[in-house]
């Protein structure tokens, strides 16, 4: 049965409801690497990176930036809470390279002024941005 | 009776106070509106944030966890939201009377202000404050929540305050703006939602649960603070346009009965002169 294998998911932000709606699939990035979660999966709470996530239905799939926040598995409902979350067409690729740029400067320069931590999420921000405006 | 050069002085001041209370009414209502729709976004991730920490929290069961109890400090950390500008009708007053008016001993009481008019009032009233952030109250971002929610974090693990609370101004709408006092950390959850969410499945956590929570609980700080600054903002704007429109209809009415003192004044005037101008003709005659 093809409905049976949607499961509802939300993707909410601080300044929006970016997502709401029904997707048999999803892809993306934690701390403990990629994942992909299909229905009736086990209760679960994980930590995201930043990178790139793909939603997909019958229809196709989409792509889309995710930066920070967790993620709530419920067996037929999976809500994300990420701080910041962007469509490609919202992302200025331009600007996202220049940050990867800058970001790997930083991360060479061994400057104990810069902190290393957050260059590298600085990177990793860009790169999920360059990603998700590819696929788009 | 006063004379007509009088009256006419003070219908003029108020004609020009009238104005002024006008166009704040107006620049008010259009950031009402900006501020309003910001803080309508902002709420379903706020509420979310709220229901998936505290069903998180319920499900992980006893756990030993720091942030969920209170710590070994008297002190208690104390957020308050208000404005950095007043004629806003009882906007600030409210906030500070909640702080004032709670169960939290002046003492024990350490305050993280945001907006000036509540840090001013509160430290006449000799409360002691422990940090200043009235500059993000205009435009509030994610990342100044973020900021103030680590501060906050800090401050409460290194016991330098044993219980962190929130005073901010909730908007239901336009027109209710309602004070609130929350408790932010130790993390509360009321029982009967603990019973009815136990009964679920537990949860599983990746990494585990303490890094989890490590990571969740900033971010649920950051978000329920985010959350007050937005209604907070859109409050204020509500509080002044409310008060500058009731200002503008007392000046409107001041000014008529005004008019009419001056228009009887001058009726005054004007008989007497002719009573003046005929009794002086029929002496000549």
């Amino acid at each position: 049965m093809a409905a049976d294998k949607y499961f509802e998911l939300e993707i909410v932000c601080p300044d929006r409801v970016f997502f709401q709606g029904e997707a048999s699939m999803i892809e993306l990035n934690t701390t403990e690497g990629q994942v992909g979660i299909y229905k009736r999966h086990i209760p679960m709470t994980m930590i995201l990176d930043p990178g790139l996530l793909i939603i997909k239905d019958d229809e196709g799939q989409r792509a889309a930036a995710l930066h920070e926040g967790f993620i709530e598995i419920l067996p037929d409902k999976i809500s994300i809470m990420a701080e910041a979350a962007e469509w490609p067409n919202e992302i200025d690729l331009n600007r996202a390279e220049e940050a990867k740029v800058r970001a790997e400067r930083r991360m060479q320069m061994h400057d104990s002024n810069i902190n290393l931590t957050r260059a590298e999420l600085a990177l990793h921000r860009a790169l999920a941005r360059i990603d998700a405006s590819r696929r788009g | 009776m006063a004379s007509m050069r009088d009256i006419q002085r003070r219908k003029n001041s108020i004609t020009s106070t009238s104005q002024i209370t006008k166009a704040m009414k107006l620049v008010s209502t259009v950031k009402l509106q900006k501020t309003k729709e910001r803080a309508e976004n902002s709420r379903p991730y706020f509420q979310y944030m709220y229901n998936t920490v505290t069903s998180m929290l319920a499900r992980s069961g006893s756990l030993d966890y720091p942030y969920l109890k209170s710590g070994a400090s008297e002190k208690k950390a104390v957020v308050v939201i208000t404005s950095n500008r007043g004629l806003a009708g009882g906007y600030n007053s409210n906030v500070t009377k909640l702080v004032t008016g709670s169960s939290l001993k002046k003492e024990d009481v350490l305050l993280y202000t945001i907006g000036r008019k509540g840090r001013d009032s509160l430290e006449k009233q000799g409360y002691q404050v422990a940090e200043d952030y009235s500059d993000v109250i205009n435009a509030p971002l994610f990342s100044d929540a973020k900021r103030i929610g680590q501060r906050l974090l800090e401050d409460f693990a290194e016991e330098r305050v044993g219980e962190i609370y929130l005073a901010y101004t909730s908007f239901k709408n336009t027109v209710v703006h309602e004070p609130k006092l929350m408790k932010l950390l130790p993390v509360e959850f009321s029982e009967a939602e603990l019973s009815v969410e136990e009964a679920k499945t537990p949860m599983n956590y990746e990494p585990s649960e303490e890094e989890a929570l490590d990571i969740i609980i900033p971010k649920y700080l950051a978000s329920l603070l985010y959350g007050a600054l937005v209604e907070a903002a859109a409050s204020e704007n509500g509080a002044r346009m409310q008060a500058m429109d009731a200002a503008t209809s007392n000046a409107e009415e001041m000014i008529d009965s005004l008019t009419l003192q001056y228009n009887r004044a001058r009726q005054g005037s004007i008989t007497q002169e002719l009573t003046e101008i005929i009794a002086g003709a029929e002496a000549i005659s």
